[in-house]
């Protein structure tokens, strides 16, 4: 027992565990793979994690990255994290809205609301002002704050 | 326990030429990019702590998802997709009371979906050093370990993209939002079932070490290094608290949170800003959302003009009424919620005829069920099957009025289906014939 544990580098209820999670995923592809749109599902699961793993991640890193040289000189306090958090709040809201942001409903949109698509660009910029404008006020606050004696 | 030694100790595994080789040849930029992962605050307790919250919430929107699935009625034959095979849950009648059922089961279902979206971003971004890791694998059971792995991230980045694009009416991809939603939700639920078997104890361990909670940025340095390789190798300065990562992430899912509810609550309606349900077709009292537009379904005034019948069926006995007949019966009024599938639901006070007066009519008192057909000709709910709970409902109607107003031409005059509890695509519109059966 100790050598095939050995060999295959976990205990034996690690290997049935896995060999379950994919049965359930093989059976699915199998019964999946008559669709028309199999192929398209396939390519959407992939692309989700190409999307995340090896664009959005290193997009927001190296924005990151952008943003602390620009902003981190040692003030005290840093403004880093000002900057940090709305920037990222709005990205949060234009990833997950972003149908509506960019007015991207199609017809089944005006078939289900009886209402004309309506990009929010406005809204979303909007809402990302004020997010900036009270990170700068608490900024504000506790860097000038700080000054009264 | 995980699969295997350290990630820093010699592989052993067979056939150890193999996993030996793949360590020792360590492509161009690997070293670089082990050295560039800076952030002193990845590490064992801080994604513990982000899994422990998805832990407790990620059951609650696989379990509302099935309830979905139930509440669409598979007895009936109504559930998308229709034929599951083996993986078919235990089902039920959906039932009538509470009248909020589906309105809170699928709310929670969307809202949460919505809200946990900066935790699972969060939870990814402490572990995506791992994804870089050289060798990929030191034994089989890693391998197998790193494509349940590429199942979980897959399954719920996949889940949450195509709920996303469908709640917002983007149907960019293609195929068939039922089928690829239900299958993507049970590969992502087999792949977590594994991926918390193998690391709930990492995860106990983790958080009951040493906290960081209170630990302010100050004092903000990088946990000793750990089996699994999350503490990076030549950390920088703290720019961040552990607690203000978590303060982040939870301001992120509140803010979706301020922005999403709304769909959900009328009195907040306007609150859901980038949301199609924040939209009202206008102030009066008809002017609630809409489920799908009188044009969209092709239904024409000379339909549902004076010429218009409601034709009731059970057995050989049959009647046609016109809206006249129907207002002359007893009326009732109840406050019902209408939820839908996508999200968003409304309360409205509705008044009509109940379904079991209806039925009486025809001589079915006890009905097993009600086939409900609309005018509409092509959706694909043009009809709808109620089971005999739902028919027999005190609060059970064909609504001919709404708000103490007619039924507008999108709300479905000359009359719809409103039952408790019931799926908004169920709640039949531009009704023409009701079939009792049994």
């Amino acid at each position: 027992m100790a050598d095939l544990r050995r060999a295959y580098g976990a205990a034996p209820w690690h290997a049935l565990l896995l060999a379950g999670c994919l049965a359930v995923t093989g059976w699915i592809a199998l019964r999946l793979a008559g669709e028309a749109s199999a192929g398209r599902m396939l390519l959407w699961f992939l692309g989700a994690v190409i999307a995340h793993d090896l664009v959005l991640f290193p997009v927001y890193a190296s924005l990151d990255r952008v943003v602390r040289r620009a902003v981190d000189r040692g003030g005290n306090p840093s403004p880093l994290n000002h900057v940090r958090v709305p920037a990222l709040g709005a990205g949060l809201l234009f990833l997950v809205y972003l149908p509506g942001i960019l007015g991207l409903g199609d017809g089944t949109y005006v078939s289900a609301t009886g209402l004309a698509p309506r990009a929010m660009l406005g809204r979303w910029l909007a809402v990302s002002g004020v997010l900036f404008a009270v990170s700068a006020l608490i900024y504000a606050g506790r860097r000038f704050g700080r000054r009264a004696p | 326990m995980s699969a295997g030694p350290g990630p820093h100790d010699p592989p052993s595994a067979v056939p150890a030429r193999l996993w030996r080789g793949l360590a020792r040849h360590r492509p161009p930029g690997v070293d670089a990019l082990d050295r560039a992962w800076r952030s002193p605050v990845r590490g064992p307790w801080l994604t513990s702590v982000l899994g422990a919250v998805l832990l407790a919430t990620l059951p609650l929107v696989i379990v509302t998802g099935l309830l979905d699935w139930i509440a669409y009625g598979p007895r009936l034959d109504q559930a998308f997709p229709r034929d599951v095979g083996w993986l078919h849950p235990p089902v039920f009648d959906w039932p009538t009371r509470p009248a909020w059922l589906f309105r809170v089961t699928q709310g929670l279902h969307v809202t949460l979906g919505i809200v946990l979206v900066p935790v699972v971003l969060g939870k990814l971004w402490s572990v995506v050093p791992k994804l870089f890791d050289w060798p990929p694998a030191r034994s089989a059971a890693q391998v197998l370990e790193r494509l349940s792995l590429l199942l979980l991230v897959g399954g719920i980045l996949f889940q949450t993209v195509t709920g996303l694009l469908n709640i917002q009416y983007a149907y960019l991809f293609g195929f068939d939002f039922y089928t690829a939603h239900w299958y993507g939700a049970w590969i992502f639920t087999a792949a977590l079932v594994t991926h918390v078997a193998i690391k709930l104890p990492r995860l106990v361990s983790a958080l009951r070490g040493p906290g960081f909670a209170r630990t302010p940025l100050g004092r903000t340095g990088p946990e000793p290094a750990d089996p699994d390789g999350l503490v990076a190798r030549r950390p920088g300065p703290a720019t961040m608290s552990r607690r203000g990562v978590l303060a982040m992430v939870g301001g992120g899912a509140l803010l979706l949170a301020a922005v999403t509810v709304g769909q959900s609550v009328d009195a907040l309606r306007r609150t859901a800003l980038l949301l199609p349900r924040g939209r009202s077709i206008d102030d009066g009292p008809t002017g609630f959302p809409v489920n799908r537009s009188v044009a969209a379904a092709g239904v024409t005034p000379e339909q549902t003009g004076p010429g218009w019948r409601l034709t009731l069926r059970a057995g050989s006995r049959t009647a046609a009424l016109d809206r006249a007949r129907l207002l002359g019966m007893a009326q009732h009024t109840a406050t019902l919620p209408i939820a839908c599938v996508e999200g968003w639901s409304t309360a409205q006070t509705w008044t009509g005829v109940r379904l079991r007066d209806l039925a009486g009519l025809v001589g079915a008192t006890d009905p097993a069920t009600a086939r409900v057909r609309s005018l509409e000709r092509a959706g694909l709910f043009r009809e709808a099957v109620l089971h005999g709970g739902q028919v027999t409902d005190p609060d059970a109607l064909l609504a001919l009025r709404v708000n103490g107003v007619d039924l507008s031409p999108d709300h479905g005059f000359p009359a719809r289906i409103i039952v408790p509890a019931l799926p908004g695509v169920h709640c039949t519109k531009w009704v023409a014939e009701i079939v009792f059966d049994g």
